[in-house]
């Protein structure tokens, strides 16, 4: 089965087969990552182009890592150091870089809707590797994987997001991503960054509520997830004080007691410890975020995989 | 040498500053209306249009729109701007001040006019800024201006930010007797926004901004017009929450006018997230050709702006015709350019609102001919003998498509390509002499005629 898919530039247009498809496929790639020497040779030549316009260490590195695995050559592009510096418009950098060969593009920009506009220049399949606000798809798909390989489920669950929700494409992502698997999703954060249009999301059904209190908001919880703070929202007006939200709003031991006793703590980093996070929980038993970071190859593999025509039936006999 | 006499006979003829609704003849010598009345014999040598079945109406007005010259030609000049006008039935074209360099002083309107004489097909009228370069402090010489032929002041694109400067813009107007214009948006709520703040930006994680951030600046705004008594003049509503502000204000006697874009009446925020329906007219999500400033809103502000403007609350229709080039488009939602090609489509788009019963059509006609013209004290937009011969003759019932690559103006940044439209200008005449004739140029009209 091919995904429906032609690109995976967010979780919205994914519906429940395409989701399991990937994760499925994300099992056999960790396999793979477990041998001796972790590579196979499926897209020997194939190129993917990252289009780095925005700083990234973990998630650009995790794709170079995927391409690799899978055989690929990996070409990096990146803002500074390019003719992106010089003024070039994405749209020309696109064509141009479609010119060289790329059979496939990762971007991720600073401006919401940038892989959309990448896919509508190109005629290879478009990875959205985070823009703006908006979407970060193979992070949301990464933690669908992980919560599903610990709980063994996601139907039904109940995830709390913890943060910065306004400004948060990972939030955004894993809205559509947990609510399509049936996932119960709890959004907190100070209630200026937490718009009450994310309960309104097409097909989430009832699924998505909003609460301002942590404390409340943690309760019976199977996940809790931490989002970085940037502080830039200090100056932006948004936040009074690092020390106000870490007082309201970090995972604590004491918060993560009114949690479900075997619930996870999640992250998508880079973290700020004694913000969002306490340093003991982070590395905690109920930290998963290390093992995040490992999936996202996985994950990141699997969606390189079928984006570039791949079967999931292929993949458990590489 | 004077041209030869006209005659359009047999046309339903729609002049609502004469309360005129009626099958008449319409005679035009020397480039002015002679008479209009049922009946009239065709003089000797006289030229004739048989218009039995179709609409005249004085030449469309614009209140409201961006000609980009000088500075900017790449995106229009004056004279494809102006015929992009008269392909849309306009013969009356009001032009904002943010050229380069902007329009605040006489040397600037002087070339303005110049290459109006020059190359515009209707009557190109400027607006002068409101503030030196519209940075918002030092005020214009209006004085000056006047004389040189500015009908009003405006900062369009960039809101007056300091209560302060309007409250002296307007009251110093009063001494002229010209309205101040103002892009009515609070600017610390508008920083960074890119549409409208709803659920889909929400969705799409764009910047965006409240419709109160219009509504703040309109509650100054028509408060200082009330304090001053200087006109004030509210440019392209956008919140439905704005009509009470307006509504409020005239009827405490503030002197306020107020105007609306077809794209505000007819167009909403969800547009920005994608349109499926009709293929032809597809958009994909975050194209930039849904990008406008004030940004389209919600139903529920569509059915307000569209009540006030059937009952009068909201004076006039004007385009905020927005060419850009195809490279300010086609880049990330939040870089592009913000703005709509307007000209070609604005009647059609308005005459489908008479269609489905907003308003009807003898009040579609005011709201885009005599009413706008009053906003500057105009003498245009009227059929009345002596009057200059600026008149349209279209059909409301033609049915056509938007198609942006035979647009005459240079902007092709249009939502509405694909779009089936009823009803267009089949003929504009500007004193008297034909400036737009689409059985003559079926090749450049905008869009494919019965398709």
């Amino acid at each position: 089965m091919p995904l429906s898919q032609r690109n995976l530039l967010d979780l919205d247009e994914f519906g429940r087969d395409d989701i399991g498809l990937i994760l499925d496929t994300g099992v056999s790639m960790a396999e793979i990552l477990s041998r001796q020497i972790p590579r196979v040779p499926t897209l020997r030549g194939t190129t993917i182009a990252n289009l780095f316009y925005e700083a990234s260490t973990r998630t650009r590195v995790s794709f170079e890592l995927a391409a690799r695995s899978l055989g690929a050559d990996v070409v990096n592009v990146t803002a500074s150091g390019s003719s992106i510096e010089k003024g070039e418009s994405l749209v020309d950098t696109l064509r141009t870089v479609q010119a060289l060969g790329a059979d496939m593009v990762v971007i991720r920009h600073r401006d919401a809707g940038a892989p959309y506009l990448a896919a509508a220049t190109l005629d290879c399949p478009v990875i959205n590797a985070g823009d703006g606000w908006h979407a970060h798809p193979s992070q949301a798909l990464l933690d669908l994987y992980t919560v599903r390989t610990r709980l063994g489920r996601l139907e039904g669950i109940k995830l709390v997001i913890v943060g910065d929700i306004l400004h948060s494409r990972v939030a955004r992502s894993n809205i559509w991503g947990f609510a399509r698997m049936g996932a119960r999703i709890v959004l907190c954060g100070p209630p200026q960054l937490l718009p009450h249009e994310v309960t309104r999301f097409p097909g989430t059904d009832g699924l998505v509520t909003i609460e301002p209190n942590l404390d409340v908001a943690v309760e019976d919880a199977d996940v809790v997830m931490a989002l970085r703070i940037q502080q830039e929202r200090m100056e932006g007006a948004h936040l009074p004080d690092l020390r106000e939200y870490a007082r309201l709003y970090s995972i604590s031991e004491a918060r993560l007691a009114r949690a479900n006793p075997d619930a996870l703590v999640m992250h998508p980093g880079p973290m700020n410890q004694g913000v969002e996070i306490s340093a003991t929980i982070a590395y905690g038993n109920a930290s998963v975020i290390e093992e995040q970071v490992t999936n996202g190859v996985a994950v990141r593999m699997a969606g390189i995989y079928l984006l570039a025509g791949g079967s999931a039936e292929a993949a458990n006999g590489q | 040498m004077a041209s030869k006499d006209l005659l359009i006979k047999g046309a339903r003829v729609i002049d609502p500053a004469a309360n005129r609704d009626e099958i008449a003849d319409v005679l035009v010598r020397a480039g002015r209306i002679e008479a209009v009345d049922p009946g009239l014999g065709i003089p000797d040598g006289a030229a004739t249009i048989d218009a039995t079945g179709q609409v005249v109406a004085p030449g469309l007005v614009d209140p409201h729109c961006h000609l980009r010259q000088p500075g900017f030609e790449y995106k229009e000049t004056i004279g494809t701007g102006s015929r992009a006008a008269a392909a849309g039935g306009f013969t009356t074209i009001c032009s904002m001040a943010n050229t380069r360099p902007v329009a605040d002083d006489r040397g600037v309107i002087e070339t303005i006019l110049e290459f109006a004489e020059r190359e515009a097909v209707v009557r190109v009228l400027p607006l002068a800024s409101v503030t030196m370069g519209m940075q918002g402090r030092q005020l214009v010489q209006m004085g000056e201006l006047v004389d040189a032929g500015v009908i009003g002041f405006s900062d369009d694109g960039i809101p007056l930010p300091g209560a302060d400067t309007m409250r002296t813009a307007l009251e110093y107007a009063t001494r002229f007797d010209r309205p101040i214009a103002n892009h009515a948006e609070d600017p610390s709520l508008i920083a960074g926004a890119t549409m409208h703040e709803g659920l889909t930006s929400t969705r799409l994680g764009l910047p965006a901004a409240p419709r109160q951030a219009e509504e703040i600046m309109i509650s100054r705004d028509v408060l200082l017009s009330e304090l001053t008594g200087g006109r004030y003049h509210a440019l392209h509503l956008s919140s439905g929450g704005s009509v009470e502000l307006i509504q409020r204000a005239k009827e405490r006697g503030a002197p306020v006018t107020a105007e609306v874009t077809p794209h505000h009446l007819t167009l909403t925020d969800a547009i920005v997230g994608g349109r499926e329906e009709p293929a032809a007219a597809r958009l994909g999500p975050y194209d930039a050709n849904t990008k406008v400033n004030p940004p389209l809103r919600e139903p529920a502000d569509l059915d307000l702006l569209r009540a006030a403007l059937a009952s009068g609350v909201i004076d006039c229709v004007g385009t905020d015709h927005a060419p850009h080039a195809r490279h300010e488009k086609e880049v990330e939602f939040a870089r592009a350019d913000s703005g709509f090609s307007l000209f070609e489509t604005a009647f059609a788009t308005m005459l489908g609102l008479v269609h489905t019963g907003v308003l009807d059509l003898p009040a579609l006609i005011e709201r885009m001919t005599v009413a706008p013209a009053r906003v500057y004290n105009l003498p245009h937009g009227t059929l009345r003998p002596g009057a200059p011969a600026d008149i349209v003759i279209f059909d409301p019932e033609l049915e056509w498509v938007v198609d942006r690559e035979r647009f005459l103006s240079k902007g092709h940044n249009t939502p509405y390509h694909g779009l089936p439209m009823k009803g267009r200008a089949l003929r504009t005449i500007f004193g008297g002499e034909t400036v737009f004739d689409l059985a003559a140029t079926p090749a450049a009209t905008g869009g494919s005629v019965g398709a």
